[in-house]
């Protein structure tokens, strides 16, 4: 007889290993790639979102740090490219990423070592400063950072010398974006079905818990968060190398929260979250701004409302909960 | 027998408030004791004060003649100090194996001892935290707990909630745990049966105070004097 819930317990013990369908965003953005070639520039920026929504749901989904300002991150990864490029001559585009995530990761945890001291409105609150100081040092640094102009018409070295980004077309942009992606991905993948993942899990749902069977909880936080802030560092290198600018938005609020959102729409801590969440985010920016110019982000908040009401777990949330009732169905 | 866990003059409680008074505790190595007494006398405040979850007013806390006053939580549970809570506080979307793993240090208990004292677990090890029943959740606190392979075991009303056949069942996995030797064990428990059966030493509490420190036997053969101290007013 199978034993009750056992399903259940193959599939939780299942969630580790590769799944066919996993592959499917990966053919999506391969075959977007050849299907819609005049909307590479757009394509670029979804697959930017989705590193930047993956670096968040690290922190917000798995070791549950709600954080507003995660764009101080995706800043300084995009400024630190930025400035490498127009005041060094460093343009090498590989070698550059690796410098945001060095520099991201050192602000963030820096900032995590003594903000993830604090927990709720009053984290949510210091991040947010964190952010807006790092927006004011952006604005008053013109000297190299351009100030409120920022830093337009940057120039980047073809990547590995031989694919040029090109600024009519994209296509070097898309597929660099994609493969930056997919290496990111791999990382947080494995990251978070590790053992220290699975910690981060545990912390989410009883820092107490943690605490008492000797885990340290601050240390691994602190270890996310700069992780995190390294990824989300790459996003912002990945958005000043494909657009050849940066400038203050890239450290404002706007972002911080537009972040948030896609991970609220595709659902945290999911992984895949990150990847509907931005693609039904920026579709509906896109389709609802060409409609109505003036209006559109009222339909993105009516969206969001419903979100918040009926599919507290985003559009995952709601594919699991049809999975799961299609599942009982069978069963009985 | 040396000392491992000792409480010297302790009051402790939640901020200002003072729970607990002068509290005067000796456990030595592989010594079990239970904990017995009214509902809101201080008995789970006890524990959470040698977990260093409470506001220390004055005393000390040691852990192998070693003072915890400046170790945090997860250091008080890395020199030996396993915790089994009140409310099980099982990761509900982890599963059983993962649950036992998130703590387990190096040492005698491993995943296969503990599975032999809890064969059920064996066989639910890959189902979530959140689908095992009140008695499984039990079990899996406590084996979680003996993972991080502690010299002394603070349990919190373990029994609490759950059906009398799976407290018998429970209580013969108590036993043999502590016939084991080699672990001191905490009890706190308000069932005065399981309690008093489960070591040859008990204490009573009372308004935060220690009222009755010894012998299991006598208050098991005199219930009169049991019931007047755990009464008391």
């Amino acid at each position: 007889m199978t034993p009750p819930g056992f399903a259940a317990a193959q599939a939780l013990a299942a969630r580790h290993r590769f799944k066919w369908w996993e592959v499917l965003p990966w053919v999506a953005a391969i075959a977007a790639f050849f299907l819609f070639p005049t909307y590479l520039s757009f394509g670029t920026q979804v697959l930017i979102t989705i590193l930047f929504a993956l670096s968040l749901d690290l922190v917000m989904g798995y070791a549950g740090i709600v954080t507003l300002g995660h764009a101080a991150f995706f800043g300084a990864g995009a400024y630190t490219v930025g400035i490498l490029a127009l005041h060094f001559g460093w343009n090498e585009p590989l070698s550059g990423l690796v410098a945001a995530a060095v520099v991201a990761g050192a602000i963030g945890f820096v900032s995590g070592v003594v903000l993830l001291r604090t927990q709720g409105l009053a984290l949510l609150m210091v991040t947010l400063c964190t952010m807006a100081l790092l927006e004011e040092s952006a604005n008053m640094g013109a000297a190299y950072t351009g100030g409120f102009d920022g830093m337009p018409g940057l120039e980047f070295a073809p990547i590995f010398g031989v694919f040029q980004f090109d600024p009519l077309f994209f296509r070097a942009q898309y597929l660099y974006a994609l493969a930056v992606l997919l290496v990111c991905f791999v990382l947080v993948r494995a990251l978070v079905y590790s053992p220290f993942g699975e910690s981060l899990t545990g912390i989410r749902e009883n820092v107490l818990r943690m605490h008492a069977v000797g885990a340290p909880v601050q240390r691994r936080l602190v270890v996310a968060y700069t992780i995190s802030a390294a990824l989300a560092g790459v996003a912002g290198a990945v958005f000043t190398q494909t657009t050849a600018f940066v400038n203050l938005s890239v450290l404002g609020l706007d972002r911080a929260a537009g972040v948030l959102i896609v991970l609220i729409l595709g659902g945290y801590g999911r992984l895949y979250g990150a990847f509907v969440g931005a693609v039904a985010y920026m579709v509906l920016e896109h389709t609802l701004a060409k409609a109505y110019p003036t209006a559109w982000q009222l339909g993105i908040g009516i969206v969001l409302i419903v979100v918040a009401l009926y599919a507290r777990n985003g559009i995952l949330g709601i594919a699991e909960t049809l999975r799961g009732r299609l599942r009982m169905r069978r069963a009985s | 027998m040396a000392e491992a866990l000792q409480l010297r003059k302790v009051s402790a409680g939640y901020g200002e408030t003072v729970v607990l008074e002068g509290i005067e505790l000796v456990l030595a190595a592989g010594e079990s004791v239970s904990v017995i007494g009214r509902n809101g006398v201080g008995k789970s405040t006890l524990l959470a004060t040698v977990m260093g979850h409470t506001t220390l007013h004055h005393g000390e806390v040691m852990l192998n003649g070693e003072s915890l006053a400046r170790v945090p939580i997860h250091g008080r549970a890395r020199r030996g100090l396993g915790y089994v809570p009140q409310e099980r506080e099982i990761f509900p979307s982890l599963s059983v194996r993962e649950n036992l793993e998130l703590g387990a240090r190096p040492g005698e208990w491993t995943a296969t001892k503990v599975f032999e004292l809890f064969p059920n677990l064996r066989e639910r090890r890959q189902h979530a935290g959140n689908h095992l029943s009140g008695g499984e959740q039990q079990m899996l606190a406590i084996a979680r707990a003996l993972m991080t392979n502690p010299k002394v075991l603070l349990m919190d009303e373990p029994t609490e909630g759950l059906a009398p056949v799976i407290v018998d069942a429970l209580t013969d996995v108590l036993l043999r745990l502590r016939n084991q030797g080699g672990l001191s064990i905490v009890l706190i428990e308000q069932n005065s049966r399981v309690a008093l059966a489960f070591s040859e030493r008990a204490i009573v509490l009372d308004k935060g105070r220690i009222v009755y420190d010894g012998s299991s036997a006598r208050l098991r053969d005199d219930p009169e004097y049991l019931a007047s101290l755990v009464a008391a007013e």
